[in-house]
């Protein structure tokens, strides 16, 4: 297929880990640990905006900001009632949780909306022709909202006490703390946005392909080599990391088997662990 | 209380006999965990003093002033501040009771601006807190021209300068500063001792851990040299320079 | 149920328990005694599965060989082949923080899963190797007693050696690498090759438990390896019978197993039209369950017993 083609769709799947790993970034700072369950919370966000689209016929974009206020909702309650208890644990208990965290959320979503594929929409979108181009509406949709939520969180993270607050204590939570940073309100929040940001990549990710309960697992890995790549705990990052990670996938697909896709996600990410663990960015802030 | 009223007549010849003290630590036993590092430790200061603690590695200098910030636990004796209750008070809750706190390292927010550092300083504060940020500015101008850059890209000596003005930011009645120099080139050393004073004179306390003693102590009015976690000896800062015992043991001859 | 019935429900079960226990002893010396996380737990266990498989099948010209070996030689080669896989892995990751370690093994055990899923001309796609023999069905026939004998031989024998190693000098020195990384470092051990060293014995011990389950079940494919099984049941299991103890290891095998038999009998009691759901249920129930034990005993139910308790050595620090 054509190179550029395969950009183009490398830049939408790279949208749609940025969001992703942003909100794996955003935990990794706050709270310190690696949640496993990142993919499936947005794998439960995909599927409540399927409710609200069966519900009501509105496209999928409509049910985005129900999808994200759910997620952050789910977020929030999977740490008030567990990992708040586990706070003082180490990481490596955390990590243990959210992985079986991951599965509880899983077997929730296959409960009540059933083991098969699903999609937003029966029908073949028309798509746009630019030249040799193929552009599909909903792939436009996709960079376009996911750049406003972008946008929206820098706003947040640098226009606003608690967006200044969650900065501070992910740079330096003792400090953060003596200086009364509300510790228990910015993990909170912490959580709603990484939840809203999770519902937003998997509402993005059901528009691009197609539903499944298996979805959240299956980008769970190109996610963290997104972040990891970005320097973890670095949301800023997380953006370019999300980008290279996407299109090297897309493009890969020109010299290898498609199926192996994850695989190219994994050697990148194994590749800076090794060469530069801190990721590329670690250190800059845009 | 020997020690303790010892101090305090000591210090009445500045402030006059009736000052209630700003900082008293009263026979303060306690540590981290389950070990103590602190016995019977005392030391008492008033609102205009400038107080060094000094002593060999391992005396418990720090740990004497976290005790005062809630970051110890005490198990016997007493902190007061202003004839106020304040032992094992949680540090978010000190800070509000107007301690400002200088950790040694990792004291400013490194992927924050200055102003947000200063912002973060302030975020206690319900009510405008610009004019405390100018205050600041025209403190330490340093800080002015580099209102916008990331605090994690300057020099140890304007890290220092910004920690002091973001804890100054709540307007604190008392500042505590870990080694306040450590690390810094001469230079910088007085002019972080020369902002140390100015401080002071805006009527609020300090009390220092210092390494560099002798020049810390010349510009203390009190001095208490700790060893082993208890007091060795407390006097002016005069007198601890000039006692010759004190230099050969704790100023390096 | 009648007696026969029961007895063969039994031997089953503990056959399957006697597999999980191999492989709960695996990610102990992984995690419990060296502090790793390995996610991938699957992968390994599928490359030993696939190994036995390919070197003790009949020729067949749907993958790879078989090359109609005996079934101790495909036990041997399926703890070479999962050390050989690991080693490189190790070798790779094992400087990596423990998150990041997780990390990749999740993204090694999914590669693992696409190779076999993927390439036909080794192990026949979808499609999977059938025909796997009982273990020593050649000499003493295929009979389920004999299989469960030979399972609970090995088990043994790994017990004794994970035993023998926890005490040993090494198993002392990746403890302490687990506690106290840098003090292990200053006493001049080279502590890679230590952790390289556990990893690969780790997943060594796995791939046994793979070789066993495809002589057990008698036909391997990719649907059998995904992460859920494997490596999610064995996690259960392992801080639930307490990680760092081998013998907790073992106990946690059978509870968990147990008690995941058990939830069975609950899914059995739903309505038909949530029939299909079934596994869902179970899965969410275990889930929950390990939520429970992390909060309320994470120590598990047979704590590690060690020269220094984890717990205390870890509140010194920092």
């Amino acid at each position: 297929m054509d190179v550029v083609q395969l950009f183009v769709y490398g830049i939408v799947l790279g949208s749609i880990l940025t969001l992703g790993a942003i909100g794996v970034s955003l935990i990794y700072g706050i709270l310190r640990f690696a949640h496993f369950a990142q993919g499936d919370v947005a794998a439960f966000g995909a599927y409540i905006a399927l409710s609200v689209v069966v519900a009501s016929g509105l496209p999928a974009l409509a049910a985005l900001p129900v999808a994200m206020l759910a997620a952050a909702g789910l977020a929030i309650l999977i740490d008030q009632t567990v990992y708040r208890r586990l706070r003082g644990a180490s990481p490596v208990i955390l990590l243990i949780s959210s992985f079986g965290m991951a599965l509880v959320i899983r077997s929730l979503i296959q409960l009540v909306w059933g083991p098969h594929n699903q999609t937003f929409a029966s029908g073949i979108q028309i798509p746009y022709r630019v030249g040799g181009l193929v552009l599909k509406p909903d792939h436009l949709l996709i960079v376009a909202a996911a750049v406003a939520l972008v946008v929206g969180l820098h706003l947040f993270l640098t226009r606003t006490r608690m967006g200044k607050a969650m900065r501070a204590m992910s740079d330096n939570m003792d400090l953060a703390l003596v200086s009364g940073v509300p510790a228990e309100r910015v993990v909170m929040v912490t959580w709603a946005l990484a939840g809203a940001l999770g519902a937003a990549a998997g509402v993005f990710l059901g528009m691009d392909t197609r539903l499944h309960p298996q979805m959240g697992w299956s980008v769970l890995l190109p996610v963290f080599a997104a972040a990891i790549l970005g320097g973890i705990g670095k949301p800023y990052g997380a953006i370019a990391g999300g980008l290279v990670i996407g299109v090297a996938m897309e493009m890969s697909t020109m010299v290898i088997d498609p199926a192996y896709k994850p695989a190219v996600a994994f050697a990148i990410m194994v590749l800076v662990l090794v060469v530069r663990p801190q990721g590329i960015f670690a250190g800059k802030v845009l | 209380m020997s020690i303790a009223s010892a101090a305090s007549s000591a210090t009445s010849s500045a402030t006059g006999p009736a000052a209630t003290p700003l900082v008293e630590i009263d026979k303060v036993t306690g540590g981290y965990g389950g070990s103590d590092i602190l016995s019977d430790v005392e030391l008492s200061m008033t609102a205009d003093q400038i107080v060094v603690i000094i002593g060999p590695n391992g005396a418990g200098k720090s740990t004497l002033m976290k005790s005062v910030f809630g970051l110890v636990r005490i198990r016997q004796g007493h902190i007061r501040l202003d004839g106020e209750e304040i032992t094992n008070l949680r540090p978010d809750l000190v800070v509000q009771k107007g301690v400002g706190y200088v950790p040694q390292e990792r004291n400013v927010f490194p992927s924050m601006t200055v102003a947000e550092n200063l912002e973060m300083g302030a975020f206690l504060r319900r009510d405008d807190f610009r004019p405390q940020m100018r205050r600041m500015y025209d403190l330490f101008p340093r800080l002015a021209e580099r209102r916008d850059q990331l605090a994690g890209s300057m020099s140890g000596g304007e890290r220092q300068m910004l920690a002091m003005a973001r804890a100054l930011m709540l307007e604190p009645r008392l500042l505590l500063l870990d080694e306040p120099t450590a690390g810094l080139s001469p230079l910088f050393i007085d002019q972080t001792f020369e902002r140390i004073k100015e401080i002071n004179s805006l009527g609020i306390g300090i009390l220092m851990v210092e390494q560099n003693a002798r020049q810390a102590l010349a510009i203390a009015d009190m001095g208490y040299v700790l060893a082993t976690g208890r007091n060795r000896y407390t006097d002016t800062g005069a007198n601890l320079l000039d006692n010759p015992e004190v230099a050969e043991m704790f100023l390096g001859g | 149920m009648d007696f026969l019935g029961l007895e063969s429900y039994l031997v089953a079960m503990l056959t399957t328990v006697g597999i999980y226990a191999v492989l709960s002893l695996g990610l102990n010396v992984q995690f419990g005694l060296t502090g790793q996380i390995n996610i991938g737990i699957a992968g390994f266990y599928a490359v030993g599965a696939y190994t036995a498989a390919i070197l003790t099948t009949s020729e067949s010209v749907h993958h790879l060989g078989g090359f109609g070996l005996p079934f101790v030689i495909g036990l041997a080669g399926a703890v070479l082949m999962s050390a050989l896989i690991a080693l490189p892995i190790g070798l790779v990751t094992i400087r990596l923080r423990s998150d990041y370690l997780a990390i990749a093994t999740i993204g090694i055990a999914e590669i693992i899963r696409l190779v076999f899923k993927n390439e036909d001309w080794l192990s026949n796609g979808v499609r999977g190797i059938p025909g796997i023999e009982r273990p020593l069905a050649g000499w003493l026939g295929t009979n389920a007693h004999v299989t469960l004998a030979v399972v609970l031989v090995v088990l043994a024998v790994v017990w004794w050696l994970c035993e023998r190693a926890r005490v040993s000098p090494w198993g002392r020195v990746l403890r302490a690498i687990r506690e106290n990384e840098q003090g292990v470092t200053a006493a001049g051990k080279d502590v890679v090759r230590f952790r390289v060293q556990a990893f690969v014995v780790g997943a060594a011990i796995m791939g046994l438990g793979g070789a066993l389950y495809a002589h057990v079940v008698g036909f391997i494919s990719p649907e059998a390896f995904m992460p859920l099984h494997a490596t999610f049941l064995v996690w259960v299991m392992l801080i639930a019978g307490g990680a760092g103890n081998n013998t907790g290891a073992i106990v946690g095998a059978l509870i968990i197993w147990l008690v995941w038999s058990g939830t069975e009998l609950v899914t059995g009691r739903l309505p038909p039209e949530f029939a299909t759901q079934a596994s869902s249920v179970r899965v969410l129930m275990i889930g929950v369950l390990l939520q429970v034990i992390l909060i309320a005993r994470p120590q598990g139910l047979l704590p590690e017993r060690a020269p220094r308790a984890v717990g205390a050595a870890r509140g010194r620090g920092k």
